[in-house]
């Protein structure tokens, strides 16, 4: 320690001071290379997944337009009579609502809990300034619906800014009229099912990868240079295809009136009238991401065994390992870097997958993240779809976890 | 062709050939039988057949031609793990997801070997190579050299009456080599174990083989004791490939019997022992080892033939010295001489007189 703590430069300066102050210096050099990146991925990547974590747990689309609702609610705790004073709250707050044009962003937020409402702020924030008190006969005279003590617990609930509805939703609950957290009914409950499809499907099409990709990224490792180039061109082929255009073909192959069923037809596999449907199913979407995801499974692979020489097998056959022995417990543990990137990336890929389920899955071929679409794009409903997100990710980021407590990360190889 | 059997043939190479594309032959009518207990080096430049006769033998290349036995055995159509051949790899082939002990463990235990055998079989072999304490590490946490301890007591562990060793120590610095050559050599001593050694370093070779079996473009060259093969090569090529060689080009003037005179290309006339001469009027090449010629009178041996030198660089290599000194017109002829304690040493520009023994002459085929 002294010793250590003694040593000087020529100059006089501690050692370790001066050893600290030029790895700084690298250290600070270094970083300004991978500034812009750093910066890139900050603005488009991490910002972006931050608002999105966010946005579902947050949505101010009826607390900030109700404020006089809001502090009732905040005076009147859970079980209060609904009486003229909360009326009138609703009153003056439909008619800063018309005032603002407003009222269609709170309905929206309370729609997402019972639908129909949003009509019905609408319509009544058209009749809010004619209304005189009382106002809770007023406005039960415009719609029956504001009577409905749901309709109420869902404003109340939404005045604040700040729900975990949106992640209920997302697991198939919901809160009953009371408050209390219950499990929607089974015939309304389809996100827990999705969830588990998703994952299902993505294991299946992991392991086809993985089942069809190391024969393949045996050949290439394996073959004279010249003819690994030519299949490597082969494999990387679909990489250079539009994704678009790859999926769409795969809709020529599989439709009932499609290439295979018409060659099965005519080699008379198959009766006419009893056509495949390889397609608008899970089957289509298990077979056209399977082929779009291949080259993820071979690349890795590939990089792996390139680095394994034939004398391991070999050392083993001589040994007295049949070569199938020696396959199992000589080559195959020594692939596992490999089978394990290829079958990570490919696993993480399938599961946030929209295209192709989209486009040939169908009905039951859907997956979570079409869902997740429907509700950025159709519903409208932003918050739930940033709760499946965050759901997803979670879910990815325990089969990574997973994945580094059996293999290790460190073993992982990506090429 | 040599006498030195140490026993039976144990592997026999019958008019073997060998080729990968159908057009080219790696491996030329290659005979050779292989006694029990005998340790035989195929050396040779790479690309020569070597190797592709050693993979021929464990059972990964298949003879396009002729057949190898093995115990009286053909085993041309029997797979690698049938033949129970022990192999040491040159990048030692140790597999890395294995402890030490589970690499030892391997053969033993695809041969259905119960535990306890298999343990007590393992730890010999690890204090056969000295490398007991090493039983729990990973190869990647050993040092070359200690690898190649293991991959040897892998070969041994399942007793194996034949081992192949392709190239073993390539990898291993100078010192560690030489060691390693005894020990291996010692291990065959003891084990009594038939030994195919591959390698292209000559020295290696010399030090540790009952028999090398040099080879050249696809055949042997000549298959002989070590001493043998230094002192009485049979051709130009093994001269050259085995230690170091002076060659003087001429012609044959007069063949009688083992003598022959071979007159220069400058012209002198020197007499030199025959070796693969076949008439008067052939070119030949003329080899001389560097320690057989002398330029000190008293130690020229009698009847030595006489011819002037001219010292062009003496190098001083410890133990000898290098003199290259120009002879017959070329300039490569070398001359070593032992750093002993009345040697002279010469200084370059320096005109003598060296001299050799005729017997030490060695008329060879001229090189092509």
């Amino acid at each position: 320690m002294t010793e250590t703590a003694s040593l000087t430069t020529s100059d006089g300066k501690p050692l370790k001071a001066a050893l600290a102050a030029s790895l700084a210096t690298r250290r600070k050099k270094a970083l300004l290379l991978v500034a812009p990146l750093l910066l890139f991925v900050l603005v488009t990547f991490i910002v972006p997944i931050g608002q999105m974590l966010f946005q579902s747990v947050h949505n101010d689309g009826f607390s900030s337009t109700a404020p006089t609702l809001q502090a009732w609610f905040k005076d009147h705790p859970e079980g209060s009579d609904i009486d003229e004073s909360a009326y009138a709250a609703l009153a003056a707050d439909l008619k800063q609502m018309k005032a603002d044009r407003t009222a269609g962003v709170a309905g929206t937020r309370i729609n997402y809990d019972i639908s129909g409402t949003q009509s019905l702020f609408t319509s009544t924030a058209r009749k809010a300034d004619t209304m005189k008190p009382p106002y809770k006969d007023a406005i039960l005279a415009t719609s029956d619906k504001w009577g409905d003590p749901n309709v109420w617990r869902a404003m109340r609930d939404a005045s604040s800014p700040y729900t975990i509805d949106f992640f209920l939703n997302a697991v198939d609950m919901t809160r009953a009229s009371d408050g209390h957290i219950v499990a929607v009914p089974s015939d309304q409950a389809v996100y827990k099912k999705l969830f588990w499809r998703t994952i299902v499907m993505s294991a299946e099409i992991t392991v086809l990868c993985l089942l069809l990709g190391f024969p393949i990224a045996f050949l290439l490792a394996n073959i004279p240079m010249r003819h690994a180039m030519l299949l490597m061109i082969l494999v990387l082929l679909p990489f250079w295809t539009s994704l678009l255009v790859r999926t769409t073909s795969w809709m020529v192959l599989l439709q009932q009136q499609g290439v295979i069923n018409d060659l099965l037809v005519w080699l008379g596999i198959i009766d006419n009238g009893h056509r495949l449907e390889m397609m608008y199913n899970e089957t289509g979407t298990i077979i056209a991401m399977t082929h779009i995801l291949l080259p993820f499974t071979i690349l890795p692979l590939y990089s792996v065994m390139k680095t394994i020489p034939p004398s391991y097998v070999r050392a083993a056959r001589s040994l007295g390992a049949t070569s199938w022995t020696a396959f199992r417990r000589v080559y195959l543990p020594q692939t596992l870097p490999g089978l394990g990137a290829g079958g990570l990336l490919v696993f993480i890929l399938a599961m946030g997958y929209y295209i192709t389920p989209a486009l040939v899955g169908g009905a039951d071929g859907q997956m979570i993240s079409n869902m997740i679409a429907f509700h950025m794009q159709k519903s409208l409903n932003w918050s739930l779809a940033a709760a499946l997100s965050t759901i997803l990710l979670v879910i990815v980021m325990i089969f990574f976890w997973i994945y580094d407590r059996i293999v290790g990360i460190d073993k992982m190889k990506l090429g | 062709m040599s006498t030195i059997q140490t026993g039976e043939p144990f592997v026999v190479f019958d008019h073997v050939q060998k080729s990968y594309d159908g057009e080219n032959l790696v491996v030329k009518d290659l005979n050779l039988s292989i006694g029990k207990g005998e340790f035989l080096t195929m050396l040779g430049p790479s690309g020569s057949g070597k190797t592709t006769c050693l993979m021929m033998l464990a059972g990964f290349e298949t003879a396009t031609r002729g057949q190898i036995l093995l115990n009286g055995v053909n085993i041309n159509e029997m797979p690698p793990h049938k033949r129970g051949i022990g192999m040491v790899f040159q990048n030692y082939a140790l597999f890395p997801h294995m402890t030490v002990a589970e690499n030892l463990s391997f053969p033993l235990e695809v041969r259905g070997m119960d535990k306890a055998e298999r343990e007590e079989k393992v730890t010999r072999a690890l204090d056969m190579v000295q490398m007991g304490k090493f039983a729990a590490r990973r190869p990647g946490q050993m040092s070359g050299g200690q690898c190649q301890r293991i991959a040897l007591a892998r070969a041994l562990v399942f007793d194996p009456e034949l081992v192949l060793m392709d190239e073993p120590l390539g990898a291993l610095d100078k010192q560690l080599r030489e060691h390693m050559q005894y020990e291996i050599k010692a291990l065959h001593d003891r084990l009594g174990i038939t030994v195919v050694y591959v390698t292209h370093d000559q020295g290696e070779a010399l030090t540790m083989s009952d028999r090398v079996a040099v080879f050249n473009d696809g055949r042997i060259q000549q298959l002989a004791p070590p001493d043998e093969l230094y002192e009485r090569p049979k051709n130009s090529f093994v001269a050259q490939f085995i230690g170091e060689n002076n060659k003087l080009p001429g012609t044959v003037e007069a063949l009688d019997g083992d003598h022959c005179t071979v007159r220069l290309q400058t012209g002198e006339l020197i007499t030199a022992t025959p070796v693969n001469i076949r008439h008067v009027g052939q070119e030949t090449l003329v080899s001389i080892r560097p320690e057989r010629v002398e330029h000190k009178s008293e130690m020229i041996p009698a009847g030595a033939y006489m011819i002037d030198a001219e010292v062009i660089e003496v190098i001083y290599m410890g133990d000898i010295f290098r003199t290259r000194m120009r002879v017959a017109g070329t300039e490569d002829f070398v001359m070593k001489s032992r750093n002993t304690m009345g040697q002279t040493r010469l200084a370059a520009g320096q005109k003598l007189k060296i001299g050799w023994h005729p017997a030490d002459a060695r008329a060879l085929d001229p090189i092509e």
